[in-house]
């Protein structure tokens, strides 16, 4: 048995009981009577401006009010009929940037309704019963491919099959489900919530999931389009950014997006090693998923290494104080300069940063800080462009998501527009899924 | 500090809070701990004739109506008379009154319609040495269908009889509580009065059904599948008890017949609301059985806190004062013109007083891009609603127009003077007076 302390990389920082406590569910679920009192709240505002500020616009006032008057299924109803994923993005959704942000309650009293509890509510009680409240239509013998279990290919999928088409979905990885399975922290998807919301959502049939095929060789999208009607992409962002620096190569040098997957995949926690003293450089949620689920495994010190201030940082500042109240310290204004090691990763050299005249510029002044392990968490690339046309480093699409090639649609984080969200990419696989139905029942 | 003692039909408490006579004063037990909570006075829950005690159900009593998070906005019984022998409750009732001299005790009575079985009962609770009696003439369900309680509440001449018995033999205060389940409240307070009563107390519960079971198929409360009315109490009903007090408040053949007022009296504010109607004190029940005896302490603290601020030195200072204010519609002035002003500031854009207008009133609020909601004083009619719905208080206020400026909404400059429909030249009536 290790501790914190432990030098180097390793496992077993925290005892078995330590690490349940520490990965349990972020947010404990609602009560029936919880949800009561905290539906009550709501004002069902005229033009609710929480609904304006959903992605994929359900309209919470009536989904919440379905909760106050006991009937949390039509409740789910409301939420699954414009976002069929709204189960993980209960769990996974930045509210305090979104719908609770936008509550007037958070205006009139600096504590919104608690939308992102409550929706979470409403969608378990019907999950839970493996109810699917929608029923496919007639087949219309139509078929479409979807590239990407994740989000966006998942909503677009279950659209179609509703619509009445054939949907095949392929992916790369040996499981479905996408950032939702493999990029999300352990304690906002807990209790195998990810695979199980696959498994549920595909109880609407008409859906068939191919893994482990990767777009590529194997996998073309010129055979696609000779052999589906339609085609939609969500392949997300396979490549991660590499840092730039010397001692990038070194051995504890690591991306965060493997650290996550490897730790949502694991079956026991205590297994999976960490080091003592844990950089992460970036500003993202996936920096702070990194940096938190570190801290949680019983790293001794963990540290998030942005270079620009606070509020440029793109995790929110519930995200930063989530990390922060974690144990994890914030590190502003800093950039990695040089990973030193003989081999392997010893300490990291940063050196403080100013912008001066809109650029981001060094100021001379460094330091270093001892690390085992060095998370590079600085954006994701798209690995593969299809021959489709670009719009800066994604897939250019239009509102509906049609690509530059007819018959092919792009949603989610591949694609171009949108913030990068699990919500956004919902709403961008049930547009796009509409798209699709129409242009394949036109003159039917 | 202010002086909360009250003298009513000179019967002395220290503050106007008497627990009605409910469930909560059954028995000494509970009456000797209100007392040392601190209630001014109790009415003992209502006594009948000598002999086998009346049964109550086995099953639920009480069904119930909640607001949000469960709170108690009102609450139906079915629970009947004292269950307990005549003579227990006489001992416990003597011994308390011997034990708490200050307080007042009253002991609410219901027998038979016949002179001979209240000619029983009165000496026995002379005895007791309580400060006076309340005729329960009142309770809507179960006795009712014995031909007591409401049964004899709805018909003034037995009223008048029965009062007139108690009176006969009787010594000291009597007091006729009265059932709600009439169409004219002034019509039993005027038989109570030509009785000899010394006072009226009111409302008693209104007859209600709070729910059905919708598996069941029965009313709540259900006992083995079948329900009753109830009566019907608490917070809820304070709007119709308040009106009912006023109607004898204000009718020229009642007014200042004293007045024990009861109705979903839940804090200091809702007591000195109907002190200012013109009752002398108020009786509680609803809000003891929700929270316990120590509420009282509130309403104490609250009600002197208020008088002290307002300058009130004794209940009297402001008893009735609200009753000169309480006026037929037709006397209200129709030159009075008021517009609703929303306070920029305060609102928090949630929309509801545009949707309640533009919806079910008078479209008469505007709404911008940006959720900037205001007032169209072409439109508004100070119907209040948007005051009612808004969820942030003093928001949206009702603000008079001066005399002498235009209403937009008519174009008619706002008069000075008072005028009522009474004058108005589309009443058909003054047209044809003159």
């Amino acid at each position: 048995m290790n501790s914190p302390f432990t030098p180097g990389i390793a496992a077993q920082r925290l005892d078995a009981d330590a690490l349940s406590e520490n990965f349990a569910d972020l947010h404990a679920p609602l009560t029936a009577h919880e949800a009561a009192v905290a539906a009550d709240r709501c004002y069902f505002c005229h033009d609710a401006p929480c609904t304006t500020a959903c992605p994929t616009d359900i309209d919470i006032p009536m989904f919440i009010r379905q909760i106050a008057t006991d009937t949390p299924e039509a409740a789910a109803k409301t939420i699954f009929d414009m976002n069929i994923l709204g189960g993980m993005c209960a769990r996974v959704c930045p509210t305090e940037e979104l719908c609770e942000q936008a509550c007037v309650r958070e205006m009139a009293e600096g504590k919104p309704v608690e939308i992102g509890r409550l929706q979470r509510f409403a969608t378990d009680t019907v999950m839970e019963k493996g109810v699917m409240p929608f029923t496919r239509a007639e087949p219309t013998g139509k078929k479409v491919a979807v590239v990407g279990a994740g989000p966006a290919g998942l909503s677009c999928a279950h659209r179609l099959a509703m619509l009445g088409h054939d949907v095949t979905i392929y992916d790369a990885k040996d499981k479905a489900g996408g950032l939702n399975e493999f990029g999300i922290a352990a304690y906002k998807s807990t209790d195998d919530f990810a695979a199980k919301e696959v498994e549920w959502l595909c109880t609407i049939g008409g859906i068939e999931i191919k893994t482990g095929m990767a777009l590529g060789a194997a996998l073309k999208i010129d055979d696609l389009v000779g052999c589906f009607e339609a085609v939609f992409l969500s392949v997300g962002l396979g490549g991660v950014n590499a840092l730039a620096i010397d001692g990038d190569d070194k051995d504890g040098v690591d991306d965060a997006v493997s650290f996550i997957e490897d730790l949502r995949q694991a079956d026991d926690l205590a297994a999976l090693p960490v080091g003592r003293n844990v950089v992460v450089i970036g500003g993202g949620m996936t920096a702070v998923d990194a940096a938190v689920q570190s801290k949680l495994l019983g790293a001794d010190n963990v540290t998030i290494a942005y270079r620009r201030g606070r509020d440029a940082m793109s995790a929110s500042r519930y995200e930063q104080d989530l990390a922060a109240s974690s144990g994890v310290k914030l590190l502003f204004n800093v950039r990695p300069v040089e990973i030193h090691g003989n081999g392997t990763a010893r300490a990291i050299e940063l050196e403080y940063t100013e912008t001066k005249g809109g650029s981001l510029v060094g100021t001379g002044e460094k330091i270093h800080l001892p690390a085992d392990q060095v998370f590079r968490a600085i954006g994701q690339t798209l690995t593969t462009d299809g021959g489709l046309k670009l719009e800066g480093r994604k897939i250019a699409v239009s509102e509906a998501g049609r690509t530059s090639r007819s018959g092919v649609w792009a949603g989610g984080d591949c694609a171009s527009g949108g913030d990068d969200l699990t919500v956004t990419a919902v709403a961008e696989g049930r547009d796009a899924a509409m798209d699709i139905h129409a242009t394949l029942m036109e003159g039917a | 500090m202010a002086d909360l003692t009250t003298d009513f039909l000179g019967i002395k408490s220290p503050n106007p809070f008497w627990l009605a006579s409910a469930p909560p004063t059954d028995k000494e037990y509970n009456v000797r701990r209100a007392f040392e909570a601190g209630w001014g006075g109790v009415v003992w829950k209502t006594l009948g004739a000598e002999g086998p005690p009346v049964v109550n159900v086995n099953g639920p009593r009480y069904g119930v109506i909640y607001g949000a998070d469960r709170r108690v906005m009102g609450i139906n019984n079915i629970e009947l008379i004292t269950d307990r022998d005549l003579y227990t409750n006489l001992e416990e009732i003597k011994r308390v009154k011997a034990d708490y001299p200050d307080r007042a005790v009253i002991v609410s009575i219901m027998v038979p319609c016949e002179e001979e079985a209240w000619k029983a009962i009165l000496p026995l609770v002379e005895e007791t040495g309580a400060d006076g009696i309340e005729l329960n003439f009142g309770c809507p369900h179960g006795m009712a269908e014995r031909g007591m309680g409401s049964a004899v509440g709805q018909v003034p001449e037995y009223i008048e009889m029965v009062t007139r018995w108690c009176k006969q033999y009787y010594s000291k205060p009597v007091i006729v509580k009265l059932t709600p389940n009439i169409t004219d409240i002034r019509k039993p307070a005027a038989a109570a009065m030509r009785g000899g009563a010394d006072a009226v107390s009111l409302i008693n519960t209104i007859n209600s059904i709070t729910s059905v079971n919708l598996d069941t198929m029965s009313p709540e409360p259900s006992i083995d599948g079948k329900g009753t009315h109830g009566g019907y109490c608490g917070p809820a009903v304070k709007p119709i008890a308040m009106s009912m007090v006023s109607e004898i408040a204000r009718d020229p053949e009642t007014h200042g017949l004293p007045i024990s007022g009861i109705g979903g009296v839940t804090t200091w504010r809702d007591a000195a609301e109907y002190i200012t109607m013109g009752c002398g004190n108020v009786q509680v029940c609803t809000a003891a059985m929700t929270y316990g005896f120590k509420i009282v302490q509130e309403m104490i603290s609250g009600l002197s806190q208020w008088m002290d601020e307002k300058g009130h030195t004794s209940i009297q200072d402001f008893m009735g004062a609200a009753v000169p204010n309480t006026t037929d519609w037709q006397y209200l002035n129709l030159n009075y013109v008021a517009k609703a002003q929303i306070n920029q500031d305060d609102c928090i854009s949630c929309g509801r007083c545009y949707a309640a207008c533009e919806d079910t009133s008078h479209q008469a609020i505007a709404m911008s891009e940006d959720r900037t909601f205001t007032v169209i004083d072409e439109e508004c009619v100070a119907c209040n609603l948007c005051v009612d719905v808004c969820p942030v208080e003093d928001c949206i206020s009702m603000v008079a127009l001066a005399p002498g400026t235009t209403d937009p909404r008519t174009g008619k400059v706002v008069e000075a003077d008072y005028a009522n429909w009474t004058t108005h030249p589309n009443n058909p009536s003054a047209q044809a007076a003159e």
